[in-house]
Parts: C-alpha cells; structure tokens; sequence
C-alpha cells in the first residue's frame, strides 16, 4: 500500500505525529496515574483531556483569526497559541 | 459513589478505533494534507502552505453562506423543538392510538433524502404543484420558489420541518412515556396546573432525550446538502446556498481540492466547537437543577 493519494508534506506530517505523540502521552499519563475533573478559570470543571481539547481547538481559531485578520507570518501566532495551551492545561 | 476503575474494558473499543481510524480519521488526515496544496492532477501537486485558509477566510461569498447556515439552523432548532414537544405532549398514551401516531409519524424519516427534495419541488411548482398551484391560483398570492428568494426560504423551511419535526416529537415522546406515573400522581394531589406540571415534571425530565434532539437536528441542519440541493439547487442566486452546497461547488464543480479542503476543515472546527459549547450547557444546565 502507498500513501501516495494522501498527498503528505512535512508540514501536516509533523503536525500529526506531534497530535498523536501529545495524545499517547496524556493516555498514558492518564493510566498512570487517574485525573480528577476540577474548577480553573475556566466556567466549567475540567479534566486535564478536556483541557487538552479545549486548547487545541482554541488555538486552532487563534491561528485562523491571525490567519483572517492579519497578514503577519504564522510564526508571530505560534508561540501565543502555545502559551495559550500551556496556559489551558495548568490553570484552565 | 466509589466505583473501581478497571481501564482494560478501554480494550473493547479497539475495533470501533480501527473502524473509525478508516472511515473518519484517515480521509480527516488527507483533508489536512489537501489544503495546504495546491492539486493539479494525479500527483502533481504544489505546497502552498496557508494560502488557501487566507483565501477561505476573507471570501465574502462564504461568510454569506454561513451566516445564511446559521440562520437556517437557528430557525430549525426553534420552530423543531417546540413543535416537536407539542406534538409529543398531544399524542394518544394508550390504545391503537399509539402506535398509528408512531407509524405516521415515522414516515417522513424513512423517505430517501434526495427524494424528499423531489417531492416538495413538485409539491410546491406553481404550475403543477398541488401546494404552489392552491396558493397561487386560489388564495391568489404569488408564490414562486425558483424567482423569489424569500419563497425558496419559506419552502425549504416548510420541507426541513415536515421531514424532521418527527424526530424530535419521538424522542420527546420516549422520554415522556418514561415518566413515572407517581411523579403524576403526587403533582394532582398538590394541585398543580398543567403547565407547572410541563414546566417541573415534563420538561426537567426530558432533558435528556432533547438534549439529544437539539443535538442531532442542528448537527443534521448544519451539515444539510441533499434536499435544499434537489429542491432549489442553492438559487435564487445564491440565497438558499447553504455552506455544504458552496462547499460541493467548490470541490467538485471548480475541482479545487485545496480551497475545499481548507474550507472543511474551517467548516468541521465550526461544527466541533458549536457541539462542545452545546453539550456543555445542556450538560450544566441538569448539574444546576439537580442542586
């Protein structure tokens, strides 16, 4: 079987293994040792996997809006998302 | 309440991941992989990074057609739900009743969907049609779903709401019947109305299954392409092109696989954050009533 029909580039590539390395590493974590769901700043209370979603999908947004509204280089918005996600992940 | 975790029932999902991993994730994967190229044919294709997401995003022609989605979905939810709970709350609870009103109702949902669209084209053609032709020639109010945007709206309302009403009446329905009686009982000794009755029994106690009737319907009107398609093919002009018509038009009648892909993927992180923001209020909505 070729993945030649998937049409790979580095880029996406990257991004996906990243996802599924993020992904095998918080089931991990998770079976290791249980989560407990808890209140941060954020309006409801939390797992550290719905954390994990909720950061993702709202740098996904900060990248289109940069994307949107802006015509700076993506780098710019890179780190500002990724803080956001660490920012989600330890106080959300 | 304690229970014992035992993660190796997690196992059992293995072949649902497999399933999915096929069905869903892969073509998600090549999605991305498309939209950030620019595809000329069978292998010959040309990285353009974010060019097409740029694109995507500042087309007037797409945000039309989704603020167009979300007024149609919004209209949905508030025309189905309501309508659907009538019914429910109206519908015989014993006897030959029952099960005449569940048939009847199941019919619209068993119909092909692209049928459905031929149907209510014929039904509502002004010439022919036996609705468009009563309104026309009898109540003599012009009526003309190909030349007036606000008739097309009209008919794909009265469609989407004729086919998918009966949905949300059955799920509302079986939550109903799985009201205890006593609940019942105990409101009629204190005397209560009938809409305290709806307000504190019914409604609290449907949450539940409406919960899930709210879900699927904006999900399933969200996402809509087959029946507006047959039925006004996105016109007049571009007043019933909903985002999964345009995004049709895109991919396949303009064969321009990288704009589409950026757009399905702007369109399923749409769709992903609007049901996790619904899930979570209806989910909190029953944490605070519970309290």
């Amino acid at each position: 079987m070729t993945l030649e029909w998937m049409y790979w580039t580095v880029p996406t590539a990257i991004f996906f293994i990243s996802l599924f390395a993020v992904l095998t590493a918080m089931g991990i974590w998770q079976a290791l040792s249980p989560s407990v769901e808890r209140r941060g700043f954020l309006p409801i209370a939390t797992t550290p996997g719905d954390r994990l979603f909720i950061g993702i999908v709202t740098s996904m947004y900060i990248h289109l809006a940069w994307l949107g509204f802006t015509d700076f280089s993506l780098w710019i918005v890179f780190p500002i998302a990724l803080g956001w996600m660490i920012v989600v992940m330890i106080w959300g | 309440m304690d229970k014992w975790e035992n993660n190796r029932a997690w196992l059992l999902l293995i072949p649902v991941l497999v399933i999915v991993s096929f069905s869903a994730i892969i073509p998600l994967m090549t999605v991305v992989n498309y939209s950030v190229q620019d595809i000329m044919g069978p292998g010959n294709s040309l990285f353009v990074g974010t060019e097409m997401f740029q694109s995507v995003l500042r087309d007037s022609r797409l945000h039309e057609a989704l603020w167009r989605q979300f007024l149609f979905s919004g209209l949905v939810l508030l025309i189905e739900i309501p309508l659907g709970v009538l019914i429910a709350l109206a519908m015989p609870k014993k006897g030959w009743g029952v099960s005449f009103s569940l048939v009847a109702l199941a019919l619209p949902l068993l119909i092909p969907w692209n049928t459905i669209g031929s149907i209510w084209m014929i039904f509502v053609r002004p010439d022919i049609g036996l609705l468009g032709a009563f309104v026309n020639n009898v109540l003599g109010i012009p009526f003309d779903h190909t030349a007036k945007a606000l008739d097309a709206w009209i008919t794909v309302m009265l469609m989407e709401v004729w086919h998918w009403t009966s949905l949300v009446a059955l799920l509302a329905y079986a939550g109903l019947r799985a009201i205890p009686e006593v609940y019942f009982q105990a409101a009629k000794i204190d005397g209560a109305s009938g809409w305290s009755t709806f307000r504190y029994i019914q409604l609290p106690k449907m949450r539940g299954v409406l919960t899930i009737a709210v879900l699927l319907r904006f999900m399933d009107s969200f996402l809509i392409y087959a029946e507006p398609f047959v039925l006004t093919g996105g016109g007049p002009g571009n007043s019933t092109t909903f985002l999964s018509i345009y995004l049709v038009k895109i991919a396949v009648g303009q064969f321009d696989l990288g704009t589409a892909g950026a757009f399905s993927l702007i369109y399923f992180l749409i769709v992903l954050l609007l049901c996790f923001v619904f899930y979570q209020v209806l989910l909190n909505v029953g944490k605070g009533a519970k309290r």
